[in-house]
């Protein structure tokens, strides 16, 4: 058993409870031992003063893409699993748009023993909806779940056929798992590699509107109310989705959606200079799409944020935009940007963010509860707000190095990540101020 | 390296009116080169100058290569088919490879947009755009506007119209950039299918009627209808093209001036132009031809550090163009 820890005078955040108070949180046996004020110290334990830092729940992220099996050579369980780690992660969902496809229970399986090998943030696989992400026929949703999987997603692919996506929604409620889809009207986005609009049109570049996303977010809204099935919507960038899901949610359908912290703070723009590490699908969209998914965020019209991290190998964002693959690395930025941009610039409070991205999206996908009631599995971060950093891709622990926010000053790091009463991720050096 | 205009001419976007107006000035003296018995100057001698063209391409290519070596440049003309490009090399390893050459400058056409930029950003030698996918065709525009230059004396407030495929082509972006910063009012008309809706954004007048486009015009650039467009959707057929949108004689009588009639080429006869109008008086297809020569030799000769004014002194006295520092 590793030692117990105790984290000292932090500011204790736990949205599951609504608390946001100074305690100290001591973690014994893998779990949440106690939170309150002047807590002894077991013997034995490992004390950390935290004050001035922030402790919540790890952070959870539904939408991250590890490359193994397939292309180990970007990315591994292990390395994502770490990568996340440093994010301030305790638990990942992996999308199956491996290779082979993640489609059925052995190759679930697998990936959950590497994720156990690795012993660092979960890793909870996402089946595939359809067999080899074809579209045409389902996978076994019962099989995977048994084996571990807690969502089904042809994620990189849409679910082009409505017929598949409604009996996928209809199949799921019986394990009660979410259909996540990826919404792209393939024939209206085919060949675009960016946001329709006047940065596509100067650049001369094949553009995808905003109407190939909100077509079918349309349409999985009606096949969820059609099924009564839980249709969850991956990295949502457009405000015309954000006002279907709206009315959606007001109507009670089971729609769930995420949004990622680059469609929460770069515009199309970013694509200026046919600069690569902009290319991402969906693409970036116009400032009002920004501002309409921020309030979206704020009110809970869409639940969480989620990174969609893809990592690429290093050379092949150097090529012409056309060529260049879709996706950026996120896992080790996507606390620090949500937190500069949403919480210093005044859409969220802190708290709030905290509940985007650990309980609410733990929530829709009925992960293990983000909480730091006693009792409950440690999986806490502790966060620092308030020291500047300097996002550096080369001091990233992911293989993979592309990303937009190279060289970005953000403030809000995670300083230590414990999994299940393990520390998996410390700072290397711990903040003195 | 070339203070008068940076190191590469990727697009007219980037260049300022006065630059526009330095390559077209510094055309005027090399047009005379391209009209003497023995049609070499010794400006670019020395220099070496890769063609890399990564797509068809007949008149641009040869335009150039003229340019080049009326420059006195030594040239090599790399085709996509058969070279190193179809065996899988990626751009980045192309422009390394062309680095490690030691060559001065790189003519570049590419079918995906940015590529020019993409080799300038990574490469110490110039490099000029020959087009890159649907972003620009600096160098078409540049002749375009000498040529009509050339014809009504001026730029500035002249209304000129580009017909057709907007959406998918090079030369209407660059056009309309080098228009509007030389003071000219720009239209474009065509089918909404083949104009993106944001072009008017640039500040460009739309017209959805050939008719009105010819009533308000007084040049009009006719942009080549891609025969695969119809294919792709894009338009039903191209006789109802042609009875649309075509630029036609009949159209043309009815017109309250006569219009000065310009196109890219190659022409497709019959669908967006009529052959009697890109014969006839106003036609200046062919002005446009010659022109190109004489404007690439200008943008060759500026990148590579020429002075405008010994181009100029050059044809004052009617002697030869000097070497370049």
């Amino acid at each position: 058993m590793t030692r117990p820890v105790i984290l000292r005078g932090g500011r204790v955040l736990d949205p599951s409870r609504g608390l946001d108070e100074r305690a100290d949180v001591l973690i014994q046996d893998g779990q949440i031992a106690a939170v309150g004020s002047g807590l002894g110290t077991p013997d034995g334990a490992e004390v950390r003063d935290v004050r001035d830092l922030v402790v919540a729940p790890g952070l959870v992220d539904l939408h991250v893409h590890l490359r193994e099996p397939g292309n180990e050579d970007v990315e591994t369980v292990a390395t994502g699993a770490r990568a996340a780690a440093a994010g301030g992660f305790a638990a990942i969902c992996a999308m199956p748009n491996t290779d082979p496809v993640t489609d059925n229970q052995a190759a679930v399986g697998f990936i959950v023993r590497q994720s156990g090998r690795a012993g660092l943030a979960r890793v909870y696989p996402i089946g595939a909806i359809s067999v080899g992400e074809k579209g045409e026929r389902l996978s076994e949703f019962g099989e995977m779940v048994g084996a571990g999987a807690v969502a089904v997603s042809d994620d990189g692919k849409p679910v082009v056929s409505s017929h598949l996506m409604r009996t996928a929604l209809e199949y799921a409620r019986t394990f009660e798992i979410p259909v996540a889809d990826h919404c792209e009207e393939p024939t209206l986005a085919a060949g675009g590699v960016m946001h329709e609009g006047l940065v596509s049109t100067r650049l001369g570049l094949k553009g995808i509107p905003a109407a190939a996303e909100e077509i079918m977010v349309g349409r999985d809204i009606l096949l969820a109310e059609l099924t009564g099935g839980h249709v969850h919507l991956c990295h949502v960038s457009t405000r015309g989705s954000v006002e279907l899901i709206r009315r959606a949610r007001e109507r009670g359908i089971r729609v769930t959606a995420e949004v990622t912290p680059h469609h929460l703070t770069l515009t199309d723009q970013a694509c200026e200079a046919y600069d690569t590490h902009a290319k991402m699908n969906p693409p970036l969209r116009e400032a009002a799409d920004v501002a309409a998914l921020r309030q979206a965020l704020r009110d809970g019209v869409i639940d969480c944020i989620a990174s969609d991290h893809a990592p690429h190998a290093y050379d092949a964002k150097e090529a012409a935009f056309d060529d260049a693959p879709f996706g950026i690395v996120g896992l080790e930025t996507a606390f620090g940007v949500a937190h500069t941009e949403l919480v210093l610039g005044g859409t969220l409070s802190l708290p709030q963010l905290i509940a985007r991205m650990s309980s609410a999206p733990a929530a829709v996908f009925s992960l293990p509860p983000a909480t730091l009631r006693p009792g409950a599995p440690a999986d806490v971060v502790v966060l620092d707000v308030t020291t500047p950093w300097t996002v550096d891709p080369a001091a990233f622990l992911s293989k993979s190095r592309n990303t937009p926010f190279a060289g970005r000053t953000l403030t809000g790091r995670a300083v230590l990540t414990l999994v299940g009463g393990t520390i998996v991720h410390a700072a290397a050096v711990p903040p003195r101020r | 390296m070339s203070a008068a205009l940076g190191k590469d001419l990727v697009g007219l976007e980037q260049l300022t009116a006065d630059q526009i107006r330095l390559i077209l000035d510094t055309a005027e003296p090399f047009k005379e080169v391209s009209e003497r018995p023995i049609k070499k100057v010794p400006a670019l001698r020395g220099k070496t100058i890769v063609n890399l063209f990564f797509e068809a391409s007949t008149r641009t290519r040869i335009s150039f290569e003229f340019a080049e070596k009326r420059l006195s440049a030594d040239t090599v003309n790399v085709a996509a088919s058969g070279s190193s490009v179809q065996k899988g090399e990626t751009l980045v390893d192309t422009a390394k490879n062309l680095e490690a050459m030691r060559i001065d400058m790189v003519v570049i056409r590419h079918p995906s947009s940015g590529a020019a930029q993409f080799l300038g950003d990574r490469i110490r030698s110039n490099v000029v755009n020959a087009g890159d996918g649907k972003h620009e065709h600096p160098t078409q525009a540049l002749l375009d506007l000498l040529t009509i230059r050339d014809r009504h004396g001026t730029i500035a407030g002249l209304k000129v119209c580009l017909v057709g495929d907007v959406l998918h082509s090079r030369v209407a972006r660059s056009n309309i950039w080098g228009l509007l910063k030389l003071g000219a009012e720009v239209g474009v008309c065509g089918p909404d299918t083949l104009v993106p809706r944001a072009i008017e954004e640039l500040g460009v007048c739309r017209f959805r009627r050939i008719e009105e486009a010819i009533e308000w015009a007084q040049v009009l650039n006719v942009l080549r209808l891609q025969l695969e467009r119809m294919e792709m959707g894009f338009i039903p057929s191209l006789r109802e093209y042609y009875r649309v949108f075509g630029v036609t004689l009949d159209r043309l009588e009815k017109a309250p001036r006569p219009l000065t009639i310009m196109h890219p080429g190659p022409m497709n006869r019959g669908v967006e132009i009529d052959s009697r109008v890109a014969d006839g008086p106003h036609s200046v297809i062919l002005a446009q031809v010659t022109n190109g020569v004489a404007v690439r030799m200008a943008v060759l000769y500026l990148l590579a550090g020429g002075r405008p004014e010994l181009a100029d002194a050059a044809k004052r006295v009617g002697g030869t163009i000097g070497g370049t520092e």
